[in-house]
């Protein structure tokens, strides 16, 4: 009844809207004014124009400044810190030039509305003031490019030596992480190794796998290099940790990689936000199924010490998994096999180095 | 049809067309053919203006689908608490228990895209006003060929019925973005959209191409050789520059999006592994190897990039045309004007890593994509420029198109300038797949395009239906549209500056993406009432049709050659012979003339009294 109700005002208040129509057009050309080139209707849209350049740019302003603190989420990452200067820097030119040609767009089309018997200044070109505005944004661009550049090869340069070395492997839909053991070499894993269990693929005939150990969230440390080593196993996910100002797709078939220095640590930002629950979020940014939007992995920064004791006490993955473990045994013990698994250890490092 | 072919192959020639003999000759031979049965004129037609009609009528009733489509998933963003149980009558089994299903939202994502991009601002802009302006601006009877053109409308139209229907699919229509990246769209296994309904995509796409092809070599073809008399290059209306050039990109980028099809429906079908590699997924290790998923997004992209610039360059094209005709000022910096629109088409093809800087690419390329990036900015800082120089001391009249085409510039740098955050890789790195990259995309190529589209559909009409839009109706639909676009969009930059990712169902899962709840409800709203308020146009469009004021033959007082024929030109566009052209499209408001425009059909030996120095030797 209700949905009938709504129907019927919905009809109604069409009905009225092409009355009012009908009504328009027969008063403007009872008034004469639907054969004169330009009617009153020219003046008005010059003051809109106007109205829309003074009210929407305050608003814009205005919520611009509201929403300020909210679009800045805290960054606790070096390069991060200096991406950010960047970003602002290239937005307060941005926002001169956007204002500037704003403002003389809508106040030119105020200003020269047409007006009875004028005319319009024929200036077919100049070469001089082309020449000119074709300059300052070229110069302008080249510093710009400049800027980044150098940043850009800065964060994307080889990791520092002693880098802390995390593996993140996406599937659908969460988050794998591993971490080299002691020896501090990953140890081959192998996607058709893969199953419920031995969810990376380890092949624990590689001696450097002994040692590794999974993990449910990252741990790392504050203020020592991070390198993530980068994949997926089924479709492409990124991975994506705004607070870090890190991003890098994970591909199947090609290990990526990206590296960072935290600056803060878990609870250093608890305490400056304020917000006792505060975590490090790394969410899925390329388009990867059903569950995209929720695959969410948790990152805590320690301080080193507490990194240290944390790492300290991770159980390797074979030593928790012995089945799979004596499973690779029996395999090694066969020995006929041996052809496949260094064939597969090699195709990884070699994708590994062409990608990066 | 083939009967109508002669005519145009008669009259291609600038000398015959001179002739006031032959051209009669051939005009009496063609009216003779042109005792059309309905289906000959209005269905299978040959004529470029039928066919623009078709492209545009089709383009608006996707415009409202892909519309839709988007209000139903910023429902979904705007209220992710809610219950959407009112929804299920049209979505049926999409709606669980009151429910949006996340794929199906994705696939409204993806739809929405592919239709938007595709079938709206490709087809439906350059579809439309490269058919229909082409032959009348550079004063020929018809495309190169008629029958081409009028195949790639119907390419376009089964193109179009197989994405329609890939709609109502029972495992959902392709649901991997509307980039398709494999392995996701590769693999049923991963997403039920990439069943069915990515072949049907495909498929689509496929057919798409052949149409965007057989259109492109028309509209070059017809641009080089059928220009009327004393229609050198260096007169053609900057529309006819920007057509042109908008087709050479098609032809050339096209084909790519095609191969890279092509191999992923090998991929898909038939076992190949170019964009697969090492792969377990559903419980099952795929033996595709060796594989690269980033080489699919190489060929994508490749497309891709020149993509956009294939919709925004017809909407610059006219949208300069606009500006000059109704600020009664010639367009400003014309040489400069071609050689951006040049420089863009040139940088378009080089550019297209740029949204590949964190796929794990080699950094080093990412530079050089940055580099030639932002120089691309250049080119697009001469053409604002030159807008708002031409309208510099003009004697501006708000006609509806002029107001769209103004607010096609205010749209356009708004969106144009966070091109340069983006361009910038170090930067990318934080606003890759954010909000500020959808933000920054609808601005500078789906509203400033969709204004250049609703700026020559009001301009033109006149021309292709004989009769006016009413112009009040266009003020309203004007101030609302451009009052909502900057509502939405302005705000999704701060939804995207804080790193609020795209493509995502619900934010609520993240601390990190839980602040903007409100604005996002405020940008749903604005979005659904800019949607409605497009209604106003379509009303408008279709009873003008019908019932609009009639039109006279000239009603902007324009220069170019379109306003020379009869007010509803008839199949073969002027009646007598073609006008000959001996000057610029842009003499309005030239010193000592009599009128405020002097059309391009007319010789300097009638204008003395304004003629510039160098002109006086033409006369």
């Amino acid at each position: 009844m209700t949905t009938l109700g709504i129907l019927l005002v919905l009809v109604l208040l069409l009905v009225v809207f092409g009355l009012l129509f009908r009504l328009q057009i027969l008063t403007s050309i009872f008034s004469g004014s639907s054969t004169r080139e330009v009617g009153v209707s020219n003046r008005v849209n010059a003051i809109l124009f106007i109205i829309f350049l003074v009210v929407g740019g305050a608003a814009f302003a205005w919520s611009f400044v509201d929403n300020y603190d909210k679009m800045n989420p805290p960054i606790a990452s070096v390069h991060g810190h200096a991406t950010e200067r960047m970003f602002w820097t290239t937005m307060i030119i941005l926002g001169i030039v956007f204002t500037l040609t704003q403002i003389l767009l809508f106040v030119y089309s105020y200003k020269y509305q047409h007006k009875e018997g004028r005319r319009a200044f024929f200036f077919p070109h100049n070469n001089k003031i082309e020449v000119i505005w074709t300059l300052i944004p070229a110069i302008v661009m080249a510093g710009l490019v400049f800027a980044g550049w150098k940043e850009w090869t800065r964060i994307t340069g080889p990791a520092p030596k002693d880098a802390v070395v995390v593996e993140v492997m996406g599937k659908q839909f969460n988050w794998l992480v591993r971490y080299p053991g002691r020896d501090q070499k990953l140890g081959v894993v192998n996607y058709r190794l893969i199953d419920a269990t031995n969810e990376f693929g380890f092949d624990l005939s590689d001696q450097n796998g002994i040692d590794d150990f999974v993990a449910p969230e990252i741990h790392v440390p504050k203020g020592h290099p991070v390198l993530l080593k980068i994949r997926s196993r089924d479709v492409l996910h990124a991975v994506y940790m705004p607070h870090f100002r890190v991003q890098m797709y994970a591909v199947p078939g090609m290990p990526t990689k990206f590296w960072f220095t935290p600056t803060m640590t878990t609870d250093e930002m608890r305490a400056q936000t304020g917000n006792p629950k505060f975590t490090y979020e790394l969410a899925c940014n390329q388009i990867c199924g059903r569950g995209h939007f929720a695959m969410k992995l948790n990152i805590v920064v320690d301080e080193p010490d507490d990194y240290v004791a944390w790492f300290a006490q991770q159980k390797s993955f074979s030593a928790q998994n012995p089945d799979v473990l004596a499973s690779f045994k029996q395999k090694s013990n066969k020995l006929v096999e041996k052809a496949t698994t260094p064939a597969a250890a090699a195709v990884v490092p070699a994708t590994a180095k062409a990608s990066l | 049809m083939a009967a109508n072919l002669p005519t145009q192959a008669q009259v291609q020639g600038g000398a015959g067309v001179t002739e006031p003999g032959i051209s009669h000759d051939e005009h009496a031979h063609h009216d003779e053919h042109h005792e059309q049965s309905f289906l000959q004129k209005y269905i299978f037609s040959t004529d470029h203006k039928v066919i623009a009609k078709q492209f545009l009528i089709t383009g608006i009733i996707w415009a409202i689908i892909g519309g839709t489509l988007s209000s139903l998933f910023r429902l979904q963003l705007g209220w992710p608490e809610s219950t959407f149980e009112w929804l299920s009558p049209f979505l049926g089994k999409w709606i669980e228990a009151g429910k949006l299903n996340p794929e199906f939202y994705l696939a409204l994502v993806t739809m929405h895209g592919t239709i938007m991009v595709f079938f709206v601002l490709t087809a439906g802009l350059s579809g439309t006003f490269s058919n229909f302006l082409i032959p009348l601006q550079i004063g020929a009877r018809d495309m190169a060929s008629g029958f081409m053109n009028m195949l790639s409308y119907w390419f376009f139209f089964a193109s179009s019925v197989v994405m329609f229907v890939s709609l109502f699919l029972e495992t959902g229509p392709a649901s991997a973005g509307w980039t398709i990246y494999p392995p996701l769209s590769a693999l049923p296994q991963a997403i039920p959209g990439s069943g069915a309904g990515q072949t049907f995509w495909l498929v689509s796409m496929a057919l798409f191409i052949v149409s965007q092809l057989l259109g492109g070599v028309n509209y070059i073809t017809t641009v080089i050789n059928l220009r009327t008399q004393g229609m050198s290059m260096s007169k053609l209306p900057l529309t006819i520059w920007a057509f042109f050039l908008t087709a050479i990109l098609g032809l050339l980028s096209f084909p790519v999006l095609f191969s890279a099809a092509l191999l992923l429906i090998f991929d898909r079908s038939f076992g190949t592994s170019f964009f697969l590699s090492d792969i377990y997924i559903a419980g099952q290790a795929l033996p595709n190897t060796g594989g690269s998923p980033i080489l699919f997004q190489h060929l994508f992209w490749f497309l891709g990039h020149p993509e956009v610039y294939i919709v925004i360059m017809p909407a610059m094209g006219m949208v300069s045309e606009i500006l000059a005709t109704n600020a009664r000022k010639p367009i400003f910096g014309y040489r400069a004007m071609i050689g951006s629109l040049l420089g863009i088409s040139l940088l378009s093809f080089i550019v297209w890593a740029h949204h590949m800087f964190v796929t794990g690419m080699n950094p080093f390329l990412g530079s050089v994509f940055m580099f030639l990036t932002l120089i691309i900015a250049v080119p697009s800082a001469v053409k604002t420029f030159n807008w708002l120089a031409t309208l510099w001391r003009g004697n501006i009249r708000f006609t509806s198109a002029m107001l769209f085409s103004i607010g096609f510039v205010s749209l356009f740098i708004a969106g144009g300038l966070t091109g340069i955050v983006l361009g910038n890789a170090a930067l990318d790195i934080q606003m890759h797949n954010t909000y500020f990259v959808v933000a920054h995309f609808h601005l500078v190529m789906g509203s400033s395009a969709f204004f250049g589209l609703f700026a020559g559909v009001y301009h033109w009409f006149p021309k292709m239906f004989g009769r006016m839009l009413d112009e009040k109706l266009g003020y309203v639909h004007f101030w609302l549209t451009f009052l909502g676009v900057y509502l939405v969009f302005l705000p999704m930059h701060y939804v995207g500056i804080a790193g609020f990712p795209r493509r995502y169902y619900a934010w609520t899962g993240f601390d990190s993406f839980s602040q903007f709840a409100d604005l996002n409800k405020f940008i749903s709203a604005a979005a659904i009432i800019a949607f409605f308020a497009q209604f106003v146009f379509i009303f408008n469009f279709f009873y003008s049709i019908f019932r609009g004021r009639r039109a006279t033959e000239n009603p902007w007082n324009s220069t170019t050659l379109e306003w020379t024929t009869p007010v509803v030109p008839g199949h073969g566009n002027w009646p007598g012979a073609i006008p000959a052209v001996h000057r610029w499209p842009y003499d309005y408001s030239k010193p000592g003339a009599a009128e405020d425009f002097i059309p391009q059909h007319i010789p300097y030996s009638q204008t003395q009294s304004s003629n510039l120095p160098y002109e006086k030797e033409m006369e």
